[in-house]
């Protein structure tokens, strides 16, 4: 069970799978892991970076009229990359600490991965609200004379607490991958260093582990209503105006629900990366795919379900404003944009979800794709038609991106790839503890009901023996895993029923 | 002591006392008496009303309070012209934008008449609920300004306001010569700065002295009233009159009205049909 202890080498066993978890998580970490592709990729990301960070300069030197944005149309594509990937920040949340949670027990590869995206996300779209600003200058104004009536400053709190709370819950599991990492001979000395610093003296000691595991309960619970409030008020930015398509109730929920349909399958497709790219597919399994598949899919259903509530309680009324925007979106200016969300992003995606015939890899990651491009779009036709629609007597503004907001918006994209791609050169995108943990849970469970079974409750169980053997964290067991892990966080050592009952 | 609305609903309180069922008090009865008084002397209240100055031992009603800016704009006279928005970008430096905005429009059988809109200085403002640093404030005068010192360029006033009033400094904005050496105030944005946003401010700068609005002096056809709610009072440069009968007697009413961000500005209904009666001045 302790982390530090170097796993035997057995390949008739769980160790075999235990090795090479260890050898293909570790492997890029080393320091000549940059093959040339990955050399070129973080060149191409950077060159991309780097011209987004020019088309910025230039905006910032000549101010947002290098941009397409008018008086009438003053909100646009940064204002959609915000949201979309404050959205996408969701997918740490739900995958690791709803999941954590509810004890579900195929969480644990990719938990890493999940609040990876979280930071990457929070950190991208956060500086999507600097880049729209028309006096970046003064960002600390916000410090200086907040005003607390503005939804923006509910923004800011509840962002930088999430950020915050995200960053904990992201370190927080790592600490015990460090912690094996720092003595790890193939690294460099300098890594090494750091990853020492990192592992606060993790040496496994049992009440290391207790503490730990009840700072992750506690981190699973906060971060929950955090995350909703989150995308909650980034609602509330246009839910608390007069506006037409934005003067709704239902904005908040009704953008939840987006941002974790949106977050999941941003999962997806990262674990589809990376499970390539770092050969992780014993580990990261098709049974991750179909669970997070059907996840998607519920979530889509939702977001179909609030979308038509959203948009037929308002078509029923028709109240001036609203049938211009309605008919603008449905048949109107925006309409290629509307339908191509409504069918390539939520109708589409879920047909895929929904038969076994695609229920595949291949199909899961496509419908993951499209509900990231229909998502975006959705939150392009939430944001520039209600500003575009005439709230005068004059015509519909027209709003066309100019190639300073499109650089921006790639450099954000290869800014979020980037990101990622250097944390994950940096630190485990497993969390091998964890899933080492989820593996001893299921051979004390296993041998304990062999044993309720079989004859005797001796209690001579060492929690150390060997897998399942198929390298698949669970199996064929999942949900069935729970007497490990107690709602107080207490990881107990030796038979897990018998210690819990004694204590 | 008593709030803004208390204050605004007792001079407007004034103007119907067939409509309510409350009886006419002292106060209401004394403005009223004043009223009744020569439109030389009105206009002189006026004159002091936009000092500031108490104006006259008759007028107690409100008397010692700040006067409350309004605007009633008499659609029936406006014809359209824009001399009101060329007024206000000269004496704003504001380039092209347009503070108050002339839109013509097609009424319910097929004629036109013209709508101009200035900042409608919500008493419930949109744009001052949502700036992230209250940049947007409003002064003793019930006027909505902004602090460019302070603003931060979000836009979210312009998002949140349903009236179009805003414009923003998208790039480097235009400015007279030796604008970099006046004094900045709110009340007289000079030099404008780049990355935020500007609107009507009732030429609050004026009105601290003394003068009517820059549209409101220039409009040929006196279409535009300018008044104070505290003591009841409007002006259009030629007439002085009660504002509240001018609210009442002429059905003026408030774009929006529903939204229930409460303008300071009034619209009397009319589609330009007495532009031809008014001699220009």
């Amino acid at each position: 069970m302790s982390v530090a202890v170097e796993p035997r080498i057995d390949e008739t066993s769980a160790d075999g799978a235990r090795v090479r978890l260890r050898e293909r998580v570790e492997a890029p970490l080393r320091s000549k892991a940059w093959g040339v592709k990955g050399r070129l990729l973080v060149a191409g990301l950077s060159l991309v970076v780097a011209w987004g960070v020019f088309a910025w300069i230039h905006q910032v030197r000549d101010g947002l009229a290098v941009t397409g944005l008018s008086n009438h149309v003053s909100w646009g594509l940064y204002i959609t990359n915000f949201v979309f990937f404050i959205g996408i920040s969701h997918a740490g949340t739900l995958v690791s600490a709803i999941l954590r949670l509810t004890h579900a027990e195929w969480r644990r590869p990719i938990t890493r991965l999940a609040e990876m995206i979280t930071v990457v996300a929070l950190v991208i779209g956060a500086s999507m609200v600097l880049v729209d600003m028309g006096r970046p200058d003064r960002l600390l104004n916000v410090l200086r004379f907040p005003h607390l009536r503005s939804p923006i400053l509910w923004d800011i709190l509840s962002i930088s607490t999430y950020i915050l709370g995200s960053l904990i819950y992201l370190f927080l599991p790592l600490v015990p991958d460090v912690a094996a990492l720092r003595d790890s001979p193939a690294l460099g000395r300098v890594r090494r260093r750091i990853y020492r610093a990192l592992s606060l003296r993790w040496t496994g000691l049992p009440e290391q582990r207790v503490a730990l595991t009840r700072a992750i309960g506690i981190m699973a619970v906060v971060i929950v209503p955090v995350a909703v409030s989150v995308h909650t008020v980034v609602s509330w930015i246009f839910g608390m105006t007069l506006r037409e398509g934005w003067n709704s109730t239902i904005f908040g929920p009704y953008f939840v629900v987006g941002a974790i349909f949106s977050g999941i399958a941003g999962i997806i497709v990262v674990m589809a990366i990376f499970r390539r790219a770092y050969r992780l597919e014993e580990f990261i399994t098709e049974k991750h795919f179909r669970y997070l598949g059907s996840l998607l899919m519920v979530l889509g259903l939702l977001y179909v379900y609030f979308t038509a509530s959203e948009y037929i309680t308002v078509g029923y009324k028709l109240r001036v404003g609203d049938d211009a925007l309605l008919s603008a979106l449905l048949v109107g200016r925006y309409a290629v944009l509307f339908w191509t969300f409504a069918i390539g992003g939520t109708l589409v995606p879920i047909l895929l979800l929904a038969f076994r015939r695609t229920r595949t890899v291949p199909g899961i990651v496509s419908a993951a794709v499209l509900v990231n491009v229909g998502m975006w779009l959705k939150r392009f036709v939430i944001v520039v038609p209600s500003m575009a629609l005439p709230l005068m007597p004059w015509e519909w503004g027209t709003y066309h991106p100019t190639w300073v907001e499109w650089s921006i918006t790639a450099a954000a994209f290869a800014g979020f790839a980037l990101v990622f791609v250097l944390l994950a050169r940096f630190f485990p995108v497993i969390s091998v503890w964890e899933v080492e943990e989820g593996w001893e849970q299921l051979e004390v469970q296993e041998r304990w009901e062999r044993l309720e079974v079989g004859v005797s409750h001796d209690g001579q169980l060492d929690g150390n023996g060997h897998g399942n053997g198929d390298g698949h964290p669970n199996g064929h067991r999942d949900g069935h895993l729970e007497p490990a892990q107690h709602a107080d966080g207490v990881v107990p050592e030796g038979p897990p029923i018998a210690t819990g009952e004694e204590r | 002591m008593h709030t803004d609305s208390e204050r605004r609903d007792q001079g407007r309180g004034e103007r119907s006392p067939a409509e309510g069922g409350c009886p006419l008090s002292r106060r209401a009865f004394l403005a009223r008496a004043a009223a009744t008084a020569g439109s030389v002397a009105a206009a002189g209240r006026v004159v002091a009303a936009l000092r500031g100055e108490p104006a006259n031992a008759a007028t107690t009603a409100g008397q010692t309070e700040v006067p409350q800016w309004a605007m009633v704009i008499d659609l029936g006279r406006c014809d359209g012209c824009k001399e009101c928005t060329t007024a206000c970008q000269k004496t704003h430096f504001t380039g092209d934008q347009e503070w108050i905005q002339v839109f013509e429009v097609t009424d319910e059988g097929g004629g036109h008449y013209f709508l101009p809109r200035p900042c409608m200085q919500c008493e419930n403002a949109p744009c001052l609920n949502v700036c992230p640093v209250g940049a947007t404030f409003r002064n003793e005068n019930g006027t909505v300004l902004i602090n460019h010192d302070i603003c931060i360029g979000c836009r979210f006033c312009m998002a949140a306001c349903p009236y179009g009033a805003r414009s923003f400094n998208w790039g480097e904005p235009e400015n007279p010569p030796g604008a970099s050496l006046a004094q900045y105030t709110p009340e007289y944005p000079i030099p404008h700065r780049k990355g935020t946003p500007d609107k009507c401010m009732f030429c609050a700068h004026d009105a601290e002295v003394g003068k009517l609005p820059a549209c409101v002096s220039a409009c040929p056809m006196s279409a535009i009233w300018f008044g104070d709610l505290v003591r009841d009072i409007a002006t259009n440069g030629l007439e002085t009159v009660k504002l509240s009968w001018l609210l009442t007697e002429r059905n003026a009413y408030r774009l929006k009205e529903e939204l229930g961000t409460r303008p300071r500005v009034w619209y009397l209904p009319g589609h330009g049909q007495q532009s031809e009666e008014v001699t220009p001045v």
